[in-house]
């Protein structure tokens, strides 16, 4: 029988030449075809290009900013932006993009520590909700449900306002609020892989509860988890600058981009640029946090698109 | 159905006990004495003996939990403020109303903006429409809510003076305070309602009412909509507690007498009384009105409702002519 090509398939087959190029005899694995996904996605690269500039920024921030974030210059108060400060200075003279810069150092490993706190958390509740399911699953998310009753930013304002200003109690503030929504993402992302051949065949050589757990489970599920830590980091950057914008967050002389801001808010008439650029730049790193998260989803789960 | 509503109406009372509970917890790790808030620190030991003995903070802590419990669940009471010593029921009772309009208002007005947005975008997948709004939508869900605050009131109040900057005497005074909370929904509903409508729209169904020549209008809303519209709907209740937050920010920005800005006076006050009894009252009004979008969420999926039937008719296997 002649062997039907059609156009069409020869522009595929084309194209999976062009993309194997190179690799040949390295097995294609689900991580890999992903990364492929992800790295034709236009909008998904700016975010990452975005983001590992943010990290680069905050890394050598010592070296990028022209001066001292904490340095006050009274003969420089409130200086429009000019070739000496790009971004002019505030009320203290202080110059606003050195600490728009440092800012980096702070916003992203709190959204970090924020999201990884909550998920160790929510995640050990999630995942021993979704093992043993019954009696166990009912009592934690009856448990996760009555937290849920509290919305996350009234529950955040309220932990932030008991425990009181400071980095740590902030980053529990906000685990805590956001635990419940995180407890039943890895709960359904393990529910939906618990019944699996692979993990039915762990079960049946004898793997404990816990390496079935870690080793069979998790790295499955890992999917929609990690598509929705990125978009968590988003919301944890932008709880922090506004509990730190309410005076709940962090405290003044640390050049917090939610707290500038705060700082700002009564120079809205004679020196509004002291409120522009902060706001800008958590803009701009949610959205790159945000762009990528889309990119990661649909890199993850094909089917979505 | 009715057992459903039911047991939904039961579960409330566990989940307002355990609001209590935290609020509570909260309250009592609080460092420092509450006694310094309200006679001041600087009170004769009688005075404080006196304030401590008015207020009960001689009592075990189960005590005076089971007290605040019960003042709330017999009387109504949520305890009584430190700085103004006024029931603080009293206070939140004037300021609630405008607190749940503030973000039911925002609700609605997002849900107005979201829903034909995503329809639109979906039906026209990939058109100049669809990434417009689904562009906006991104930046909308990335800006801060208080810094989208501070510039509406930057280029209306300060520079263009069309919009007030604070108060509710003027309805204009409504728009900016929407706005904010508003729009960073529209961004949320926005892309959930083109995403399940998006999956409906390829449905076997509604093919065939194609096919079967109806009109493409009707298709959309009767067809499409109609299904696509209940994730949306499980989504409005998140919507709303998202929204209640925006409030509590929103007030403090645009000096709303509400709920929130109480609170986060009660706050630098260390007025802890004020601040458990905000809270209270809006996860109860939070968790009503979560239980209103269950029970609407369960009338609209009518696979829900034959599920429900089904389930009963499983397990009524004995003869039960009452249950009809």
């Amino acid at each position: 029988m002649a062997k039907l090509v059609t156009p069409e398939m020869e522009k595929i087959n084309k194209r999976l030449a062009r993309e194997n190029r190179g690799r040949q005899g390295k097995p294609s694995s689900p991580g890999r075809e992903a990364w492929l996904r992800l790295k034709r996605n236009r909008l998904a690269v700016i975010g990452m290009i975005i983001l590992a500039l943010l990290v680069l920024v905050a890394i050598f921030a010592k070296w990028l900013a022209p001066y001292d974030y904490a340095t006050q210059d009274y003969s420089a108060v409130l200086v429009k932006p000019c070739a000496a400060h790009p971004f002019g200075t505030d009320n203290l003279g202080r110059d606003i993009f050195s600490r728009v810069i440092y800012g980096t150092q702070i916003s992203f490993p709190i959204g970090f520590l924020c999201v990884a706190v909550a998920y160790t958390l929510g995640g050990i509740l999630g995942a021993i909700a979704a093992y043993f399911g019954g009696k166990a699953d009912m009592i934690i998310m009856r448990i996760m449900d009555i937290f849920q009753s509290i919305p996350p930013m009234l529950m955040a304002i309220a932990v932030a306002a008991s425990l009181g200003t400071g980095v740590v109690n902030l980053v529990l503030a906000i685990s805590i609020s956001t635990l419940p929504a995180r407890s039943r993402i890895v709960r359904s992302a393990i529910l939906s892989v618990k019944n699996s051949d692979y993990v039915e065949s762990a079960r049946a050589i004898g793997a404990s509860s816990a390496r079935q757990l870690i080793k069979y489970m998790l790295p499955n599920a890992l999917g929609p988890i990690l598509t929705n830590m990125t978009f968590s980091i988003a919301t944890a950057i932008l709880t922090v600058s506004s509990l730190s914008y309410l005076g709940l967050g962090i405290a003044p002389p640390t050049p917090e981009w939610g707290a500038m801001l705060s700082a700002g808010r009564s120079l809205m008439r004679s020196a509004p640029h002291v409120l522009i650029f902060p706001g800008v730049a958590i803009m701009i790193t949610v959205l790159a946090l945000n762009l990528f998260g889309d990119g990661l989803r649909d890199a993850l789960d094909p089917r979505l698109k | 159905m009715l057992k459903y509503i039911i047991k939904r109406l039961l579960w409330m009372i566990p989940v307002i006990l355990g609001v209590l509970i935290i609020v509570f917890i909260l309250s009592e790790i609080t460092p420092g004495d509450p006694v310094d808030n309200i006679v001041g620190t600087d009170a004769t030991e009688e005075a404080r003996e006196a304030a401590r003995e008015a207020y009960g903070f001689n009592d075990p802590a189960t005590v005076r939990f089971f007290r605040y419990v019960k003042g709330i669940v017999l009387h109504g009471d949520l305890g009584t403020s430190y700085t103004n010593r006024q029931p603080v029921f009293n206070e939140l009772k004037l300021r609630f109303p405008v607190t749940i309009k503030l973000t039911l208002l925002s609700v609605i007005v997002a849900l107005i903006i979201a829903l034909p947005l995503g329809v639109i975008s979906a039906v026209k997948q990939y058109s100049w429409i669809d990434n417009v709004t689904m562009f906006a939508a991104l930046f909308f869900v990335s800006i801060p809510q208080f810094w989208m605050a501070l510039m509406m009131l930057l280029i209306f109040s300060v520079n263009l003076h069309i919009l007030p900057a604070s108060g509710i005497d003027n309805p204009l005074c409504w728009i900016m305070p929407i706005a904010m909370i508003g729009l960073n929904n529209v961004g949320n509903l926005a892309r959930v309602t083109r995403s399940s409508m998006l999956e409906i729209i390829r449905q076997d169904y509604i093919r065939t009412a194609k096919a079967k020549g109806q009109k493409n209008s009707v298709v959309i809303v009767k067809h499409g909509l109609r299904n696509a519209l209940i994730p949306v709907i499980a989504n409005v209740g998140n919507t709303i507690g998202v929204s209640l937050g925006g409030a509590v920010v929103a007030e403090s920005i645009f000096s709303i007498p509400g709920v929130g800005q109480y609170m986060l006076a009660a706050i630098n006050d260390r007025n802890w009384p004020s601040v458990q009894g905000g809270i209270v009252m809006l996860a109860l009004a939070f968790s009503i009105v979560m239980l209103l979008v269950d029970l609407i969420y369960t009338f609209v999926d009518p696979r829900l409702k034959s599920e429900f039937n089904a389930k009963n008719k499983i397990r009524s296997k004995k003869p039960r002519e009452e249950a009809a």
